[in-house]
């Protein structure tokens, strides 16, 4: 299916930390974007998939953050900031299996320390950067084939 | 039935206190959640887990668990292994998903 | 294997009725960890949890999972299910635990989620 897209296409949504409620409501606007705009289903998964990881740690680790989402005819751009406690060891974070959850959030399915590798599998390029005591900010593109 | 023959039934890489593998199995549970496997499972069940956090053994030693079988082929942590041995708790580890090992297991148990 | 049958292999009520009780499901996923069903998942697939939050419904449907049975006789609550409704995700309800559920639909057939 030929993909309806003239120029870039963007989107925002406000992420807040602890509400479990909204979170993933994000990545499902995206979600729905895409689908409008005809782009193939595998892609909009990987999309959905990575942004979705990407605003639970928003909601389970920060206080407040940002997704904002770039459609153009190349592929899709996704950055998500938050205002949050930062990462001291990317490398450390990035390991599958590392996680620093608290118990309660482990109780409520996540914690298991696979959500940055799910992003970066998901997406083509994978770029995070972070301030301890400032925020993280993780951007990712996926392009169309 | 014992741990022994149900690790090498279903090839289990046993990661920690292989003196543990003459306990008898009792039956499974299948869990991810701490409060779960603490409120629900049985003295000599097999515990079934993608968790591989150190507080695992704790839990498994609380109720008495025969063992730990963490799936997908996860990563256990040296630290973790080490408690493991402490509290005399063998920690397997299977390349299949839950499901996966759960249904061989159950065949095998049946 | 249908979700009529599975229903049937599980002694599972649907929670919310299904357009089509004979949706075909390929596989099964049993996980509490919700990015391992992110990471796992496959076309047409079946998740067997004990979770029952909003964001598990969610997580489904991000994951492009089916269809979703509750363990232990456990219900989401109207919020989950309303969404469940919306995405068109069935959900059941089985007084088995996650390892019997998993037992009984692997010898019935249903095989496990790809590892990748
Ligand atoms: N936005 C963030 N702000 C602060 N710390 C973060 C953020 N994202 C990730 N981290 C840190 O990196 C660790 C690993 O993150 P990752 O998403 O891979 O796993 P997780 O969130 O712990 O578990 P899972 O994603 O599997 O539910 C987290 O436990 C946390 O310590
Ligand atoms: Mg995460």
């Amino acid at each position: 299916m030929a993909l309806n897209i003239e120029g870039t296409i963007e989107g925002s949504s406000q992420l807040i930390g602890g509400d479990f409620t909204t979170a993933g409501e994000a990545s499902t606007l995206l979600k729905v974007k895409l689908t409008e705009l005809g782009v193939a289903e595998d892609i909009i998964r990987r999309a959905a998939i990575a942004t979705f990881e990407a605003e639970m740690n928003v909601v389970i680790y920060a206080a407040a953050g940002w997704l904002h989402y770039y459609i153009s005819p190349q592929g899709i751009r996704i950055r998500i900031e938050d205002m949050g406690p930062g990462i001291a060891d990317i490398g450390l974070a990035m390991q599958e299996g590392y996680s620093t959850a608290p118990d309660w959030v482990r109780e409520m399915g996540w914690g298991a320390g696979m959500g940055l590798p799910n992003m970066k599998r998901n997406s083509d390029v994978f770029t995070i950067d972070s301030v301890v005591g400032e925020g993280t900010t993780v951007e990712m593109v996926i392009n169309f084939p | 039935m014992k741990l022994l023959d149900v690790a090498n039934a279903l090839s289990l890489e046993v990661k920690s206190f292989k003196d543990g593998l003459q306990k008898d199995v009792t039956g499974a549970y299948v869990s991810d959640l701490l409060s779960d496997v603490m409120a629900n499972s049985k003295q000599g069940n097999i515990w079934i887990t993608l968790q591989t956090h150190l507080n695992i053994v704790a839990v498994a030693s609380m109720k008495g668990l025969a063992g730990i079988v963490i799936v997908n082929g996860r990563q256990v942590q040296e630290e973790v292994l080490k408690r493991a041995e402490e509290e005399k708790m063998p920690i397997m580890v299977t390349q299949m998903p839950a499901f996966e090992i759960a249904g061989k297991l159950y065949r095998l148990l049946a | 294997m249908t979700l009529k049958e599975i229903a049937d292999i599980l002694g599972a009520t649907f929670i919310t009725e299904p357009d089509n009780p004979d949706l075909h499901i390929r596989s099964a996923c049993s996980s509490d960890m919700m990015s391992a069903v992110l990471y796992y998942h496959s076309p047409d697939s079946l998740l067997i949890t004990g979770l029952t939050q909003l964001h598990v419904v969610r997580t489904a449907e991000i994951a492009g999972i089916i269809s979703i049975v509750f363990v232990m006789n456990k219900r989401p609550d109207e919020r989950a299910i309303e969404l469940a409704g919306q995405k068109k995700i069935p959900l059941l309800t089985t007084p088995c635990c996650m390892y019997t559920a998993s037992g009984r639909l692997f010898r019935a057939g249903l095989p496990g989620c790809s590892h990748k």
